[in-house]
């Protein structure tokens, strides 16, 4: 019988699991966890609870398998921990438990095809609905269908179909730590749509991108993050809580049951899948939440939806992998961490991507990952790591956060490599003028940088009127269309339509400024001039 | 049950020791040694290795020989007794009363590790907890259920401030306590804060944990996890608010670099564990607000930051996990010393305003701010250009600085501001400016509070 003989913390180690596989679950004294190395018949185990009293002795179960996510129409609208199990309407203390399914319950299911079908793997034979806004799609495993059920409701292990003698339930278990195969990836260039203008004209992200958002703290990542949760046009977006605060859990909580998504009428949490892991609870699961996430928003992605994934902070993930390998003795690369830190981090990354699903039908995942440097440090390995691997970074800079400039998305030390080909999808979309005008601002933003630091040692006052309508047209472009406050009402989201109205009206004022300056008018009679009316056009709806 | 004794330990090493020939002992057990002395002291399992178990000792190892030392062990982690007989009591770091009375007992106990809080039922923070220091209660105001932290540096009186805040701080009438963990003070920062809190411990409203410079450094890292399961008890069991005030953090972040050390684990920064991070989130995340429950627990960690150096590893993970903070800075002849700028509340927006506190406070606060931003910048420029050659504007704002210095932000080490004085005090500051260049307060509030020339 095996049994544990060494416990640390959350590393355990166990005899007599001979036969055993890399990563399978194993329970260990009443609580889970993952066998992560194999000498012979005695294995590493990384326990996902607190092992409190847990003593040498205890006894070892194989739970056959891997850590997988049950995925199934229980998603939508709910809240889980990092091994996906539900916390609503679970106990006020989290104390160690087992793995269990959750409680059953019956949904609402109409086939979509007869008995006698042909299907593709991928392909949809059913569909369910009361779970969120979307249709909750049953995917067939290939084949021909056999048998199907009326419409009426089933439990969610329940058979609603068969097909080729496979029976097919609503949920199912899929490995973690392996991504969901798919036909093949797209080439396409669609932007994400986030509602917030610094990113959507200046820094945007694909369908099917990656971004890492690193910032130190109090530089406002989670009002950033939480901001894209809310109003990025996915089909569902993905949040994961990763070692952040409980408070903040709530909050997001809070908000999203209350806010309505303006594309379906429905709370925002109807198509939000929360993974909440807050900073006490047990490390080893956090370090599992990301990939949980991440196989969740594949798994719509293969109903042919458009998923986000947030992941929120990326760091705490990497810092649990650091934690677990120092306690197993592993030789430290940079900064303590593992070796395996940067392939480890492109694996996770890799896992995005516009796709045609196994059905035929495009989907995305898009990866957004906050990272939390130490004290702010953008040379730590988990920064550095990050920006290699990912398409799109926004910085998010201390010193704009200090002047209350929000989101403190940095444009000059941050990138889009997919800038210029998303830029060309709007102008393909009606807006004729976003490629120009987004030339212009980052042109004018840049002037006025190198202007304003030049300033600092000679003083504004001996520059030339041209100079300094720059300068002036930086300001404008920075308090008027970059700044972008999450608690008003008429601005915290802002549609691209109207992005490039501000846009162009500030270029408008910065071109007429322009001009009174080459007829002669003295600069400091310009900056007088009343800007409040294009200042505050972003605060009218 | 019969408690096993073991005599055999095979290894001392710094506040470590292995126990061999063990059976049935589980991690993170509590466990009771006895030396030939007749001497008891207490241990941590940080490791259980088939027959082996690694102990911390909580009191140190000097004195303990390898043969004449018994250990015997819990059964469990750690229990600590919850419940009202901690009000009004004194204690060692380990929970020892140090007031002549007898041991706190309490009709039940709790694990000291504390269980992680179910985020479902957590509620966010909604309403004020009033401190009476003006700078405070104006611009960064503690929310109930907030965790926020206080930063300070070497020779500041951050000891001060904390103890003049758990003295005074009040949730409008709702039943009030405080549990104060004192980690590695000196016999003279202790005594100022006994004699800071003396009012609020008769009134059994104070508890106090001393673990003191000079005793036993291993015990620290006790002394919060006691603190915060007597007041988990006291707010989400008996309804009480409940301000826990951890002074100072640093010291108990080095004491866990020191086992850390000696067990010989790979450092990360500055040689602290790789698991400060969750370390220290396992004791912040325990304040908050239960859903269906009155009490809530707020939490004011204090620390020194060595050499003032905000990206130290203490500072940067508390910032990280905290929601918001206080930083107090050198200026001259200043009480509290607080660096408004630098300071920040992030929950404040939902604890302030209108039924809370008064209606205009989220505008003033951020008035006020933002008018002793550009008094820093006017200043900087003065120092190049001379203040003769800034605007009328510009040294407007610098004798709005100037004002908020002494009528807002100076105050008594024992002096308790109401909100009334506070906004007063506030509405006097700010209309140092000229009332144009208030644009960030509403008309009605200029027209209610504002007073030409100030």
């Amino acid at each position: 019988m095996a049994g544990v003989t060494r416990v640390n913390g959350p590393l355990v180690e166990v005899d007599g699991l001979g036969g055993a596989a890399m990563f399978e679950l194993v329970d260990v004294g009443g609580i889970p966890g993952e066998i992560v190395a194999l000498t012979g018949d005695h294995a590493t185990v990384q326990a996902y609870e607190y092992t409190g009293g847990l003593e040498p002795g205890a006894r070892v179960v194989s739970l056959g398998g891997p850590l997988s996510a049950r995925l199934g129409p229980h998603l939508l609208g709910g809240i889980f921990d990092g091994l996906l199990r539900p916390l609503d309407g679970t106990e006020m203390w989290l104390k160690p438990s087992p793995l269990r399914a959750p409680g059953r319950r019956l949904w609402p299911f109409r086939p979509l095809v007869p008995a006698g079908t042909p299907v593709a793997p991928g392909t949809p034979i059913g569909s369910v609905t009361g779970s969120g806004a979307l249709p909750y799609l049953v995917l067939s495993p290939g084949g021909t269908v056999t048998a199907v059920r009326p419409a009426g409701g089933y439990a969610a292990d329940a058979a609603v179909a068969s097909v080729s003698g496979r029976k097919v339930t609503m949920e199912w278990l899929w490995p973690v730590r392996r991504g969901l195969p798919y036909r093949g990836r797209l080439d396409e260039q669609v932007p994400l749509i986030t509602g917030q203008r610094v990113i959507d004209l200046l820094l945007p992200v694909r369908r099917g991108g990656t971004v890492a958002v690193p910032g130190g703290f109090g530089t406002g990542k989670t009002v950033l993050l939480q901001q894209i949760a809310k109003w990025c046009d996915a089909d569902v977006v993905v949040y994961i809580g990763c070692g952040e605060r409980g408070n903040e859990m709530a909050d997001v909580l809070a908000e999203l049951r209350e806010l309505a998504d303006p594309r379906t009428g429905g709370r925002l949490l109807d198509r939000t899948v929360v993974i909440a892991n807050t900073s006490n609870m047990p490390m080893m699961a956090r370090e599992a939440s990301v990939y949980t996430g991440v196989t969740v928003a594949e798994h719509f992605r293969d109903m042919g939806y458009h998923a986000v994934v947030i992941a929120d902070s990326t760091s705490r993930w990497a810092e649990a992998r650091r934690e677990f390998a120092s306690r197993g003795g592993a030789l430290p690369a940079e900064e303590g961490y593992p070796a395996d830190l940067a392939s480890a981090i492109a694996a996770f990354y890799e896992r995005a991507g516009l796709v045609t699903t196994l059905g035929g039908e495009p989907g995305s995942v898009t990866i957004i990952g906050a990272v939390s440097p130490p004290g702010g440090d953008l040379t730590e390995p988990v920064t550095t790591h990050t920006q290699r691997f990912v398409r799109t970074v926004w910085n998010l800079e201390r010193a704009l956060a200090y002047a209350r400039h929000y989101p403190a998305v940095s444009w000059n030390g941050s990138f889009s490599r997919d800038g210029a080909a998303l830029a060309g999808w709007h102008v393909r979309n009606g807006r004729r003028d976003w490629v120009a005008a987004r030339t212009r601002v980052a042109g004018l933003l840049a002037e006025a940088d190198r202007l304003s630091a030049l300033a600092e040692l000679v003083g504004a006052a001996a520059f030339p009127a041209r100079e300094r309508v720059v300068l002036l047209a930086g300001r404008l472009l920075r308090e008027g269309l970059l700044q972008q406050s999450a608690l008003s009402a008429a601005d915290a989201y802002c549609a691209p339509e109207r992005t490039g109205r501000l846009t162009s009206q500030i270029l408008d004022v910065v071109d007429e400024c322009l001009q009174l300056a080459e007829q002669g008018m003295p600069a400091a009679e310009i900056e007088t001039r009343d800007f409040s009316d294009v200042l505050r056009a972003k605060e009218r709806p | 049950m019969i408690e096993l004794e073991y005599t055999s330990l095979s290894e001392l090493r710094g506040p470590l020791a292995v126990v061999s020939g063990v059976s049935k002992v589980g991690w993170d057990e509590f466990a009771t040694i006895r030396l030939s002395s007749g001497e008891t002291r207490h241990g941590l399992v940080l490791e259980v290795d088939r027959d082996l178990a690694l102990v911390q000792v909580l009191e140190g190892t000097s004195g303990m020989a390898g043969d004449r030392t018994r250990v015997a062990f819990a059964g469990s982690p750690l229990r600590v007794p919850v419940g009202p007989g901690w009000l009004g009591r004194v204690c060692d770091g380990r929970g020892r009363p140090l007031d002549g009375g007898p041991a706190v007992f309490g009709a039940s106990t709790a694990p000291a590790a504390g269980f992680p809080l179910n985020p479902t039922w957590r509620v966010p923070p909604a309403e004020p907890v009033l401190t009476g220091v003006s700078a405070i209660d104006l611009l960064t105001t503690l929310v109930r259920g907030q965790k926020i932290a206080l930063f300070s540096a070497a020779g500041l009186p951050h000891l001060e401030l904390a103890a003049q805040i758990a003295a005074q701080s009040h949730a409008g009438g709702e039943p009030f306590s405080v549990v104060f963990a004192a980690m590695g003070l000196t016999h003279a920062d202790a005594a100022s804060v006994r004699d800071a809190l003396e009012l609020r411990s008769a009134a059994g409203e104070l508890v106090l944990l001393l673990n003191l410079a000079d005793d036993p450094v291993i015990e620290r890292v006790l002394t919060p996890r006691i603190a915060l399961t007597v007041a988990e008890h006291l707010a989400f069991e008996m309804g009480r608010h409940v301000l826990v005030v951890m002074a100072d953090m640093t010291s108990y972040c080095e004491a866990l670099r020191e086992v850390s050390a000696a067990r010989g684990e790979i450092p990360a920064r500055r040689a602290y564990p790789g698991y400060l991070y969750s370390d220290l989130a396992s004791l912040y995340e325990r304040c908050g607000r239960v859903r269906g429950r009155p009490g809530s627990l707020t939490l004011l960690p204090v620390l020194t930051m060595p050499a003032g150096d905000i990206t130290h590893p203490v500072p940067d993970l508390t910032g990280y996990i905290t929601e918001g903070q206080i930083v107090l800075s050198p200026q001259a002849d200043l009480y509290p010393p607080i660096d408004a700028l630098s300071s920040l509340s992030r929950l404040m927006r939902r604890g302030v305003g209108e039924g809370r506190t008064r209606p205009e406070h989220m505008d003033l606060a951020a008035q006020t701010l933002a008018a002793l931003a550009r008094a820093r910048q006017a200043g900087e420029l003065a120092e190049i250009v001379g203040a003769g050659a800034l605007s009328a504007t510009d040294r407007g704002h610098l004798d709005l600085a100037r004002a908020f210095a002494t009528h807002l932000l100076t105050q008594r080490a024992d002096e308790e501001r109401t909100l009334e004085e506070t906004f007063d005090r506030a509405w006097r500051v700010v209309s140092v400016l000229p009332r144009r260049e208030l644009a960030m307060l509403g008309e009605d509030a200029l027209d209610a509070c504002y007073r030409e020339g100030g």
